[in-house]
């Protein structure tokens, strides 16, 4: 009655084939995180296009290694690594005309934005998701809100920076008062009168608000009810439950959440660009143009030859590592403190 | 004679609205619904100013015309852009949704826990947290500079593969999380009846979960059409129609809505300002709209 009959040659290979390509399609995503890596670190220690990795090419980097070749022949020049090593993170001149490239200004003004857009972004962001997953507003309000707040995390940040371009006179009355009062302050020294360091972190605190909130709305949302009962039952508060049961029991997810907000924001690049004022002094104050990694790549790279580029490609690795570092991070985090309630 | 207690003084079960924690419970409330407005403050204030500024600015020439010279105010147009968005879009989509779904099948149905399905995992957290403007930078390098695409230098192609780039973690994610969801019975059953993984995996399975992978595609699809960064050095810009001699004008430099707002945006001329608002005002549109056909997919989904 049932006969044993083997499926036909042909089936059989498109179904290995089809296994085959969807493992290929993922490695393509490997391959290219690898490919990012190694093409900017490529671009950082040499000039010259990635072409000259080809042994055959008239200016191939392997000539170099080739002992009949003197320094003469050798057709790719050392780039930015080589240069200036590790004194481009201490150099705070970013000089074209004698070729004398440092990081400093950037460096600084890429973890100063970010340091000061989450010291405003995380209370506004975890203080409003709270505000969500309590029952202050009937839910359909609440859903509406959170609908909200995830569109803000989709209009283009290029839009962003439009929009506090217009905002800057707006801007501008905020600040000086800061300034008339608090300037014996560093951060306030500087007269605030056009694009600067302050303003790429107001709207970085934009940007950053969407992920907070809907991070931590989501971690919070899914702390136990039994947790939230239990301290309603021996009398705590409504902020007391808060502060000392739920919070703490959605910790993983608001600190990844910020961690995810962090990498955001040091590799942030439309908005700051045309809010920072891309000036490569460095300065200390908050008032005065500044520039970050991010915004002196999308200033300068179009402009660039030579060394310059590979200074900027040396700019753009650290970028990368830093955010490589900072993701580590967020993932560890989220798996370390993550409360288990099985 | 009775001594009535005020109740400000007692102990007891009544609720004291002047104890100390009720005061604080009060004003943290307080708290909490200022930070929310002011949360949901910039967003109005983004979306008016866009619909203001923007919506004034929106003719029928825009979508007709070319953008004028600096300094002219006629034509006031940027259809080259318009299209030019159409097209960088439309490749990076067909680069990076087969790319996406087949990475995201893989990692789902293929691999699933394998120490090597962990490590693409892994590549797509990091990719996904790779700055837009490295990507940007990559293709500059790995295309752009080394005139890979048939001798040409900057183009559309570059910028639609920047964009993949940018896409293809999001994709790969919502696949893989889509497809986990679907019910293991529907495999089993389809395997069960002689089907081979082919067959369950494009007929069962991928149909089964097509609305979370869609709405996936179709928010990666809105953010990219909004990203400028990684097109700045790719696609480049350009104040003319598409050259449709090369490569059906994929292969030389492109305008884009994107580039447009930054490029216009920073300008002193005012006609090439409210060319940028008109840009900015159709991108906001069409994120709120793929936001809104996304909800719907996913009520479409729970129906």
């Amino acid at each position: 009655m049932f006969t044993h009959k083997k499926r036909p040659w042909a089936e059989k290979l498109v179904d290995r084939a089809f296994i085959r390509m969807t493992a290929i399609l993922a490695s393509v995503v490997s391959l290219t995180v690898f490919g990012i890596f190694f093409t900017v670190g490529f671009q950082a220690v040499f000039q010259g296009d990635l072409s000259s990795l080809l042994p055959w090419n008239p200016d191939s980097i392997w000539q170099g290694i080739a002992p009949w070749n003197d320094e003469e022949t050798f057709g790719v020049r050392w780039g930015a690594i080589p240069h200036f090593g590790l004194g481009f993170l201490a150099n705070s001149s970013w000089n074209p005309v004698r070729s004398d490239y440092g990081a400093l200004t950037p460096i600084y003004g890429t973890l100063m934005t970010s340091a000061l857009a989450l010291l405003l972004a995380v209370p506004l962001g975890v203080g409003t998701a709270i505000f969500l997953t309590e029952d202050f507003l009937p839910q359909k309000l609440r859903t509406t809100i959170g609908f909200m707040v995830e569109l803000l995390a989709a209009i283009p940040s290029v839009v962003l920076g439009l929009w506090a371009m217009a905002m800057l006179n707006g801007f501008l009355t905020v600040f000086t008062p800061l300034h008339t009062h608090l300037g014996w302050l560093p951060f306030f020294g500087t007269e605030p009168g056009g694009p600067n360091l302050a303003m790429a972190s107001l709207i970085l605190v934009v940007m950053l608000l969407p992920i907070i909130t809907a991070v931590s709305r989501d971690s919070l949302n899914q702390v136990p009810i039994e947790l939230r009962q239990g301290a309603y039952a021996i009398g705590a508060t409504r902020w007391t439950s808060i502060f000392q049961v739920l919070i703490p029991a959605a910790i993983s997810g608001i600190v990844g959440g910020t961690m995810l907000a962090l990498g955001r924001a040091l590799g942030e690049t439309m908005a700051v660009t045309m809010i920072i004022g891309n000036s490569t002094n460095l300065s200390a104050s908050w008032f005065s143009p500044s520039s970050t990694i991010a915004s002196l790549l999308a200033n300068q790279f179009g402009e660039a030859d030579d060394i310059q580029v590979s200074a900027l490609y040396y700019a753009a690795l650290l970028l990368m590592i830093l955010t490589f570092l900072v993701n580590i991070c967020a993932q560890v985090i989220v798996k370390r403190l993550a409360l288990k309630y099985d | 004679m009775t001594t009535i207690q005020h109740p400000l003084t007692t102990s007891g079960l009544n609720y004291n609205p002047y104890a100390p924690r009720n005061v604080w419970n009060r004003a943290m409330n307080l708290l909490a619904a200022l930070f929310s407005i002011l949360v949901v403050l910039p967003l109005i204030t983004v979306i008016l100013y866009v619909l203001y500024k923007g919506g004034g600015a929106i003719t029928p020439a825009i979508f007709t015309e070319l953008p004028p010279a600096p300094g002219l105010s006629e034509p006031m147009g940027m259809g080259n852009a318009i299209i030019g968005t159409a097209m960088v879009t439309g490749v990076a989509a067909l680069v990076a949704i087969p790319v996406g779904v087949g990475g995201g099948i893989y990692l789902a149905e293929v691999a699933k826990r394998g120490w090597f399905a962990q490590f693409i995992r892994f590549g797509v957290n990091v990719l996904a947290g790779v700055p837009s403007i490295i990507c940007g930078l990559f293709i500059y390098a790995l295309v752009v500079n080394t005139r890979i695409l048939w001798g040409e230098s900057f183009s559309a192609m570059a910028g639609g593969l920047a964009l993949a780039v940018l896409m293809l973690p999001t994709i790969v994610k919502t696949t893989d999380e889509g497809l986990k969801l679907v019910s293991q019975e529907l495999r089993m059953g389809s395997l069960g009846i002689g089907a081979s993984r082919f067959v369950t995996i494009t007929r069962v399975v991928l149909p089964a979960a097509i609305s979370p992978i869609a709405t996936g595609v179709v928010l990666g699809i809105a953010r990219a059409a909004g990203e400028t960064a990684p097109l700045i050095f790719t696609a480049l810009f350009s104040p003319f129609w598409p050259d449709w001699s090369s490569g059906l004008g994929l292969l030389a430099p492109t305008a884009t809505m994107s580039v447009q707002i930054y490029n216009f945006g920073i300008m002193p001329f005012a006609p090439q300002v409210q060319l940028a608002w008109a840009a900015s005002f159709i991108l906001v549109v069409m994120i709120l709209m793929a936001n809104l056909l996304s909800r719907w997919l996913a009520r479409f989904s729970a129906s």
